[in-house]
């Protein structure tokens, strides 16, 4: 451990409690490294928009969960903040839960920075506290978790949940037809059922599945963690004696499906993941697994999130757009990794 | 051992030899007993006629949940190696929570409760698995896993006996602290395990059986004896049936009170080896709401809530069909919120059976002794 990691980890015993919780509403993945690559930043290029301009605060609120995907993403916005000369960078941990952000948000608007980025627990949960800050003049770029009402914010950027369905199952189809597997028979691993983006998840793959001719013959929930993946994993192919594809909606709890498919010696099929963890691309680039390919959901965005909001405080447009401000919404594309492109994306892994 | 708060009611100055106690001390102990000491029962009716005849419609349940299981998949339960994979597949999910649950069930009984468990199993796994990462090997990870375990369940038991604290807040204040120290060690990161060691104990098989399932076993055989042929076990019930007339009787409640909690605690450093052997890696969520199951398990084993009375292979069947349930369910393609609403009704079923049995059984030694006298 190093000196800084260390000052990190004390600073983090203090929210330790808090972080309690939260954990169970989120999504994406984890792996062993906590701070940034620096891909996942954007660094500051000399010309353009880029160079130093008017001084903006930016207010930041993720909420603190014991989940890597999280941990990512404030970090991701920490370092890109840092990255600017011309940001300041507040920021207040949300607490375990909406009612505990709502009130570190309004601890946040009461120091009236410039622009405010949050993820918010739940966008339902948080419109009225986009709403409020809009009103009082400061923008909003929400991050990932939308608001159902378009006034209560500036500007949204987010994963496409149900676009990562979507890959997904354009891979496995694309790799079944291939194969001239006619009547396969897919797995499905998704997150934590009740969570709306897992709804979208799986709603993109039955749907684009579907429009093949192909279904899911299985689906088993787990949490989002290695250990419930593992125990969805063993029901799942205790079910299917024969399987031909199975997608795991996340990287994370994939540890654990694939340690179940290891213990349980089957290999007849292939597998994809979710999010995009350095540990699933390696695994995916080293070819020794059932993990052919996994699709991506970067905590990249919260890098990009900052880039927007200093523009938008800044008064400023994407310079490669034609457009004088930022976009009123950003929906990143799922990509697909391969072995093929496992090595371009590798720096991108959290 | 003197008692070291020093609280009002001096307790006996001495704990006498667990081996031999005095006559007289045996006979209040028993007095305090609320059922007459076993005698000579085979293993697995526990240590009463009423826990047998319990456990016997347990088994009845699973014969049921196998049944269906055969009518909704007859291509599965066709292939006999499927059938004997799959009878070991249930053993090894009930592998981990049975674990955690013999721990429960020691607690249950000495009429406590614990909420911490899943929290202590992934503090433990946590743990060990951070320390795996600076290569202290499998023995360090092991060890480690169990100290931390012992360690949480002291603290709880310490909590409880001499800081006087509510059981149920004393744990549920652990289960928040121990998953946000577990959060903090792991930097909310999941921690992958890179020993072979470790990770190859979910893999293993001795003689065709998972080595999961003989950890199983030996923790559930320890457990039964420690609670029905030992001292220990005779205390235990006796502190949860009647605390005031166990420590008339001379038993150290307080004391015996942290070692149920201890025991508990190690039990979770077991079951956290096994669930990090399992999932290769630990996480601070990691054993999400097994306090629940080990508690639903154990009720739905006999043990009453209220302490001073349950079986070790009650909780285990309880344990065996649940894991029964979670496979009928999957291998049926059946959404987990249906086996949970399932889940729900079949604990409120056995506590609701269990309600009538302890009332009808009462009320027949009641009349009895009404009319022997």
């Amino acid at each position: 451990m190093t000196q800084q990691s260390r000052d990190m980890s004390r600073r983090r015993l203090l929210f330790g409690t808090a972080a309690l919780g939260a954990g169970a509403l989120l999504a994406g993945c984890t792996s062993n490294e906590a701070e940034p690559t620096a891909a996942q930043t954007k660094a500051a290029e000399t010309g353009g928009n880029a160079e130093p301009g008017k001084r903006v605060t930016i207010g930041f609120s993720a909420p603190a969960a014991d989940h890597g995907w999280i941990a990512a993403i404030t970090n991701n916005a920490k370092a890109q903040a840092g990255a600017y000369s011309d940001v300041e960078f507040k920021t207040v941990e949300a607490g375990a839960d909406a009612a505990a952000q709502r009130a570190a948000l309004s601890t946040l608007l009461s120091q009236k920075p410039d622009v405010i980025v949050l993820l918010p627990h739940d966008g339902k949960e948080l419109n009225a506290f986009g709403l409020e800050a809009m009103k009082a003049g400061i923008p909003v770029v929400n991050l990932d978790r939308a608001f159902p009402d378009a006034r209560a914010y500036r500007t949204q950027i987010k994963g496409d949940n149900y676009g990562m369905g979507v890959a997904a199952a354009t891979y496995i189809i694309a790799q079944l037809q291939a194969k001239g597997v006619s009547n396969p028979i897919i797995g499905e691993i998704p997150g934590i059922d009740s969570l709306e983006l897992t709804q979208e998840r799986s709603k993109g793959f039955a749907d684009t599945l579907a429009a093949s001719g192909f279904k899911v013959a299985n689906r088993r929930p787990a949490e989002f963690t290695a250990d419930s993946g593992q125990q969805a994993a063993t029901g799942l192919l205790q079910a299917l004696p024969k399987i031909d594809a199975i997608w795991n909606h996340d990287d994370d709890q994939g540890i654990g499906v694939l340690a179940a498919v290891n213990q349980s010696g089957r290999k007849e099929f292939f597998m994809v993941g979710g999010a995009g963890s350095k540990k699933a691309m390696e695994d995916i680039q080293a070819d020794n697994t059932v993990l052919k390919a996994t699709v991506t959901y970067s905590p990249s965005m919260a890098s990009s999130a900052i880039s927007l909001a200093r523009l938008i405080g800044q008064g400023k447009g994407m310079s490669d757009l034609v457009e004088l401000q930022v976009p009123k919404e950003i929906v990143l594309a799922s990509e697909t990794i391969t072995k093929e492109n496992a090595g371009d994306y590798l720096k991108l892994g959290f | 051992m003197s008692d070291a708060t020093g609280t009002t009611t001096p307790e006996r100055p001495t704990d006498l030899p667990a081996q031999s106690p005095p006559v007289s001390k045996a006979g209040t102990e028993a007095a305090a007993h609320r059922e007459t000491p076993r005698s000579g029962l085979s293993f697995w009716k526990g240590d009463s006629g009423e826990g047998a005849r319990r456990n016997l419609g347990l088994i009845a349940v699973l014969v049921v949940l196998v049944i269906i299981g055969i009518a909704t998949r007859p291509d599965l339960y066709g292939d006999s190696n499927w059938v004997w994979n799959n009878f070991l597949t249930i053993l090894k999910l009930a592998s981990v929570v049975g674990v955690v649950t013999v721990g429960m069930t020691f607690v249950i009984i000495g009429g406590g409760i614990d909420l911490s468990v899943g929290a202590i199993v992934a503090l433990s796994g946590v743990w060990a698995t951070t320390l795996a990462t600076q290569s202290f090997g499998a023995g360090g990870m092991i060890f480690t896993a169990l100290v931390v375990g012992l360690g949480v369940g002291l603290v709880n038991g310490l909590l409880i006996s001499y800081g006087k604290l509510v059981p149920f807040i004393a744990t549920l204040a652990m289960l928040v602290a121990a998953r946000g120290l577990a959060a903090e060690i792991s930097q909310k990161q999941t921690q992958v395990s890179n020993n072979s060691t470790i990770n190859g104990i979910a893999s293993t098989n001795v003689l065709g059986i998972p080595l999961l399932v003989y950890i199983l076993a030996a923790v559930v055989i320890a457990g039964w004896v420690l609670l029905n042929r030992t001292t220990f076990g005779r205390r235990t019930v006796a502190v949860g049936g009647n605390p005031e007339a166990a420590r008339l009787a001379g038993i150290n409640v307080k004391r015996h009170t942290v070692m149920l909690y201890a025991l508990s605690g190690v039990c979770c450093g077991i079951a956290a080896i096994m669930l990090t052997s399992q999932a290769t890696s630990a996480q601070a969520a990691m054993a999400n709401l097994y306090e629940l199951d080990a508690i639903a398990a154990a009720i739905i084993g006999g043990t009453l809530l209220s302490g001073g009375r349950g079986t070790i292979v009650g909780s285990l069947l309880g344990v065996i069909i649940f894991s029964t349930i979670t496979n009928l369910f999957a291998i049926n393609g059946l959404t987990t919120e249906a086996q949970n609403m399932v889940k729900g009704g079949i604990i409120v079923a056995a506590v609701l059976v269990q309600q009538v049995q302890f009332r009808s059984v009462t009320g027949f030694l009641k009349r009895n002794k009404a009319t022997t006298a």
